[in-house]
């Protein structure tokens, strides 16, 4: 008699506090598009003239919309951690001198790429004004 | 005045088809001292309490890869985890997840060994060679690309660890994917060409949603997630190249 059983998955995310976190990362993406979106809305409210730019740059200034934009950062930064850490497992092997660079090595690289990049934007945002 | 024997409470999950439609946890109490293994705590109860009791072993030294199994909720190989680190129990011991259960701890590998298969787990010369040209030879740096990759021992442990392979069948799952790589990266082998179908398919590499507990469960540091993930790129340079060249990257 061979009746193999097959185990239902559903709820399988909640098995493993792994799985959880793999999920939050997957959950933060989220943010990351949502703030794409308002972006964009920017982009075609600029479009529709000086009127219309200011609506949305009222909006932005809103109570609710800071406390989204605080959100969508807290999560943007879990989002860029746990794609850091996972980094070196989407990398050939990289060879420095002779020797393999390890992977919080190529962690720590991504870090101080967004630092420069994010104090860059920064520094060009109030070099504007 | 003799000291009582030290106990432990093991929790397995049967499954007898005969008489169950489905799992059922079963409670054993097994006399225990600090230097045994799941493994062994296993075999106590099939040789003392219950021989109807099913798993799969083999070598008792990490390297079959035969009893491999859920240890409270995670995948391990009983024969390298010890009752002294589970202290005061119970320990769950069932079946490895994401495949179907047989009996008890015993799972189908029907799917897993198909998967080794089509994946042409062997060296595929670039071109014929006779012994009279003598052994190939390979610089340290060639070695390495993918030695790490070569000390799978089969054991299933990763696929336990992968959702996508519980959701998803089909998937090739992460094991079988670092074997591809395995011989992918080996200097030696032509076959890269002939494996890039598989690789490149729904099936393959794209269907990894790189979850990365796989490379954590693996009793030999294989770091599965690390060779799929590297032939997402191997695959979609592939796709862009066919444009370029008729033969694409396969020339």
């Amino acid at each position: 008699m061979n009746k193999p059983y097959v185990r239902p998955m559903t709820g399988w995310w909640k098995r493993d506090p792994f799985f959880m976190r793999y999920m939050a990362r997957e959950l933060t993406a989220f943010a990351v598009g949502a703030y794409a979106v308002i972006l964009c809305v920017g982009v075609l409210r600029l479009a529709q003239g000086e009127a219309a730019w200011n609506g949305w740059l009222a909006a932005l200034r809103s109570p609710v919309s800071i406390v989204l934009h605080v959100v969508l950062l807290v999560s943007m930064v879990v989002h860029a951690k746990s794609w850091f850490e996972i980094m070196p497992k989407t990398m050939p092997m990289i060879h420095v001198g002779g020797k393999r660079l390890g992977g919080q090595t190529i962690t720590r690289v991504g870090w101080a790429a967004t630092l420069i990049a994010s104090l860059l934007l920064l520094a060009l945002v109030w070099g504007w004004r | 005045m003799a000291e009582s024997p030290k106990t432990i409470d093991v929790e397995v999950l049967r499954y007898r088809p005969e008489q169950e439609s489905e799992p059922v946890w079963q409670r054993f109490t097994v006399p225990y001292t600090d230097d045994m293994s799941v493994l062994q705590a296993l075999q106590q109860i099939k040789d003392d309490q219950d021989g109807s009791l099913s798993f799969r072993w083999s070598c008792r030294m990490a390297i079959c890869g035969s009893c491999g199994m859920m240890v409270n909720g995670k995948p391990h190989l009983s024969c390298q985890t010890f009752l002294r680190d589970l202290l005061p129990g119970p320990v769950r011991i069932e079946a490895l997840a994401h495949f179907p259960i047989e009996r008890d701890l015993v799972v189908s590998v029907d799917g897993f060994v198909k998967k080794l298969e089509s994946i042409k787990p062997y060296i595929i010369p670039k071109e014929p060679r006779t012994l009279a040209q003598g052994e190939y030879r390979q610089t340290p740096a060639q070695l390495e690309q993918f030695e790490q990759y070569s000390g799978c021992i089969n054991c299933m442990l990763c696929y336990s660890a992968c959702p996508q392979f519980g959701l998803d069948p089909t998937f090739t799952g992460p094991g079988v994917l670092a074997l591809l790589h395995r011989y992918n990266a080996d200097s030696r082998d032509g076959g890269q060409a002939q494996r890039m179908e598989l690789l490149g398919s729904t099936e393959g590499v794209w269907n990894c949603t790189a979850v990365g507990y796989c490379s954590e469960v693996c009793p030999k540091g294989v770091d599965p997630a690390n060779a799929v993930n590297q032939n997402k790129a191997n695959s979609a340079k592939d796709y862009f190249l066919r444009f370029l060249s008729p033969r694409g990257s396969k020339a």
